[in-house]
């Protein structure tokens, strides 16, 4: 089901790379898309909060004066908070999907997952409070059936749903406290979504510019061509029989007529277990890898695996031992999901040492340094021609891959962001390859997150440890996703035709060989 | 030309997310119940007598309480559960025995019964028992009442205003 899932991600993901390219693409936003939306939600909240009136007919009365008479300001507003509402809803759930098929909820990133179950409560705490409050038929449906769902709980002495049997008994107080609800929940819910990146080093929670407004834009005109309306006025001596659903919000709640409201607490409570138990009953694609281990003697504290890594796993911390350094790195077991993307950014993770055994001051024990730089020199050995490629690919994770094709060799790794830039110069000046494929994910869409943009960074050397000048860049390939299989021969044989044609500028095609 | 095409496409994708957005934020319509029923609400929360009256101590039972504590009377707070009976014309509707709440069964018993009926013309009929009777009713209301089709016809219960309420 899960392979399913992702087959069908990998298509759409293809689609809307075409319409919005890598950069844009709004299903490698979902997250920074939910935010975006939030804060959508909470501005027009408070607009529509300036004019809204609690009271029985008072509610009502005041959100019609809005729709109507001020259809082009406050009209717009209620229609941005509904529909915004409902698109968070959609890139929430689109985006636990998304999590769950790309396998992002095991080991360190539980935690990131459990603060995201919590989330769901609280958009539907808000979006179901928040259809109380207009007080108009579909608010009593809403109010009633909700009322209803809760007195199946054995907690409250008299049935809450008895507020709204008659108009008469209807207080207006009740009102103030669900508006007060309305309010409450959405705030607590941002502290959730803070303590849902807390792990995360750099968490996109703002879409790219041009995804930003062209869904404003997308957003301002179905609320011009649709604005959000009201179903006429809360009447309880009618039943409001037939109403227009909000399903995004309310999807379940015809299980409350169905059924009643002890299955629908079945049906919540145990999907919530269910996801809440789903980083330990889903089956972990990863191979169980140790987390990272710094050699004290190697570091130097410069910070620079504290500044990549992706899940603020290091800290820097007074020295121990004595060496003339100031800090040192320190790496919290229960944070690092072993994505290596440290020794990719360490300085002294370099195969130019003249030692035998290179020991950086980071590593991933599952993936020491000095095996690769044996596996790179070992795979390339025995391969011909001026146009040799050694394939650098990421297997998100899972265990090490060395394959020798037809003039290619590879090496693989957690992530591409692992490759110490320094292994790229090495492969090419000391000519075990003519050129290097770095292969990972699907651009924009790193496992790792920050993985990619490390990768690329370095090797344009806006980042340190950045690729040193005297590499020549057309001899560096980065592509997207396929470790094995027909679309990395297809890449290869690209590259390879790049290369046969290329000849270093300046050095009329004779590159310095030291070995 | 591809550029444009990939705008065009996003466009596209634009008017199909908001129009998903737009359309399920009120349809399809969702039917709740009949419209051609009525609805009679059952529903309310009243406190039963107690099961025990209160007890006079003897003088050596109120000698072996503590002193703060010597009262007259000894009273159990246990209530008797209701019994509550709803009638449409010659047919039972419902018919309960409602337990008190509370830990102790001290608190009030409470019911809360939607019934749709079709509408017309009808006779309903409720009665309730809130005393330590085995028999009869304590309390009964029956009156011809018109229903029109989605009309919600509530029927409370309050000792303090003369019995049940036909709202
Ligand atoms: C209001 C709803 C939510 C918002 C606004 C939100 C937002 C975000 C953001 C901004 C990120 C960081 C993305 C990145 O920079 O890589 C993220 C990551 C994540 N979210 Fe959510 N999220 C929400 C709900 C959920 C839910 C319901 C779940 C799952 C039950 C979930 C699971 C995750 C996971 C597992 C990650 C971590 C990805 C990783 O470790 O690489 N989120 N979320
Ligand atoms: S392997 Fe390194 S970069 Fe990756 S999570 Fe662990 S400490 Fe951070
Ligand atoms: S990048 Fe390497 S040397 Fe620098 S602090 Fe981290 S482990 Fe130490």
């Amino acid at each position: 089901m899960r392979s399913a899932l992702r087959k069908l991600f990998e298509c759409v993901d293809v689609c809307l790379n075409a319409a919005f390219s890598p950069a844009a693409n709004p299903m490698f936003q979902l997250g920074a898309m939910g935010w975006f939306f939030y804060w959508i939600v909470v501005g027009s909240g408070i607009y529509l909060y300036i004019f809204f009136d609690t009271g029985v007919t008072e509610a009502y009365e005041s959100i019609q004066a809005l729709t109507e008479s001020q259809w082009y300001a406050g009209g717009i507003m209620r229609s941005l908070h509904r529909y915004a509402s409902d698109a968070l809803v959609v890139v929430a759930l689109l985006h636990v999907l998304r999590e769950f098929a790309a396998d992002r909820l095991h080991g360190a990133r539980t935690f990131t997952w459990i603060t995201g179950v919590a989330l769901l409560w609280f958009i539907y705490a808000s979006g179901i409070t928040g259809y109380w409050i207009v007080w108009d038929m579909f608010a009593q449906y809403v109010a009633i059936a909700t009322a209803e769902w809760l007195d199946a709980l054995p907690i409250f002495a008299e049935p809450i749903a008895r507020n709204f049997l008659h108009d008469a008994t209807l207080s207006g107080r009740f009102f103030t406290l669900f508006v007060f609800i309305h309010i409450v929940v959405p705030l607590i819910m941002l502290f959730f979504m803070w303590l849902h990146i807390q792990r995360l080093s750099q968490p996109a929670v703002n879409p790219p510019r041009r995804l930003a407004l062209g869904t404003l834009a997308g957003m301002l005109a179905l609320s011009l061509l649709y604005p959000a309306t009201s179903q006429g006025p809360a009447v309880l001596t009618q039943v409001p029989a037939i109403v227009g659903m909000d399903w995004f919000y309310f999807f379940l709640y015809p299980l409350l007529d169905r059924y009643s409201g002890s299955a629908l607490w079945a049906v919540v409570a145990g999907g919530t277990a269910l996801l809440v138990l789903l980083p330990w009953l889903a089956r972990s694609r990863q191979a169980p890898l140790r987390v990272a281990r710094v050699d004290l003697p190697n570091c130097n504290g410069c910070g620079r695996c504290v500044a990549d890594c992706p899940f603020g796993a290091i800290t820097l911390q007074p020295r121990s031992d004595g060496l003339p350094y100031g800090t040192e790195a320190v790496v919290d077991p229960d944070l690092c999901v072993s994505c290596g993307l440290c020794v990719g950014a360490c300085p002294t993770a370099t195969p130019f040492r003249r030692r035998s055994k290179i020991i950086p001051g980071i590593e991933l024990p599952d993936f020491p340094m000095a095996k690769l730089r044996e596996d790179m020199i070992r795979v390339m050995a025995g391969i011909e021609g001026s146009a040799r490629v050694l394939v650098v690919a990421c297997t998100k994770g899972n265990s090490a891959l060395t394959v020798q094709g037809d003039g290619f060799g590879m090496v693989s790794m957690p992530c591409v962001g692992m490759l110490p830039p320094s292994f790229i110069d090495f492969a090419l000046s000391r000519r075990h390859a003519d050129g290097v494929l770095l292969s990972g994910c699907a651009d924009n869409d790193c496992f790792h997150r920050l993985g990619q943009r490390w990768t690329r960074m370095r090797i344009e050397a806006e980042r340190d440890p950045a690729l040193r000048a005297r590499v020549p860049r057309d001899r560096v390939a980065i592509n997207q996703q396929d470790t094995v299989g027909g679309t990395l021969n297809r890449q290869v044989l690209a590259f390879q035709q790049r290369l046969a044609n290329y000849t270093d500028p300046g050095q009329g095609g004779n590159r310095t060989c030291v070995n | 030309m591809r550029q444009l095409a990939a705008i065009a496409l996003q466009v596209l994708f634009y008017i199909a997310f908001m129009a998903g957005v737009g359309y399920f934020s009120t349809r399809p319509a969702y039917t709740h119940q009949d419209p051609a029923l009525a609805l009679v609400k059952l529903s309310f929360s009243h406190a039963g007598e107690r099961k025990e009256d209160c007890r006079r101590l003897s003088p050596e039972e109120i000698a072996d309480l503590p002193p703060n504590m010597r009262r007259p009377t000894k009273c159990s707070r246990e209530r008797v559960p209701l019994y509550v009976e709803l009638l449409l014309d010659d047919r039972m509707l419902y018919r309960a025995e409602l337990p008190p709440s509370g830990l102790s069964g001290d608190g009030a018993s409470s019911v809360y019964r939607r019934f749709p009926v079709p509408p017309g013309t009808h006779r309903l009929t409720a009665k309730l028992r809130d005393t330590r009777r085995e028999q009869g009713f304590d309390h009964e209301r029956s009156e011809t009442v018109t229903l029109s089709a989605r009309q919600n016809f509530v029927i409370d219960f309050k000792a303090d205003i003369g019995g049940f309420l036909f709202l």
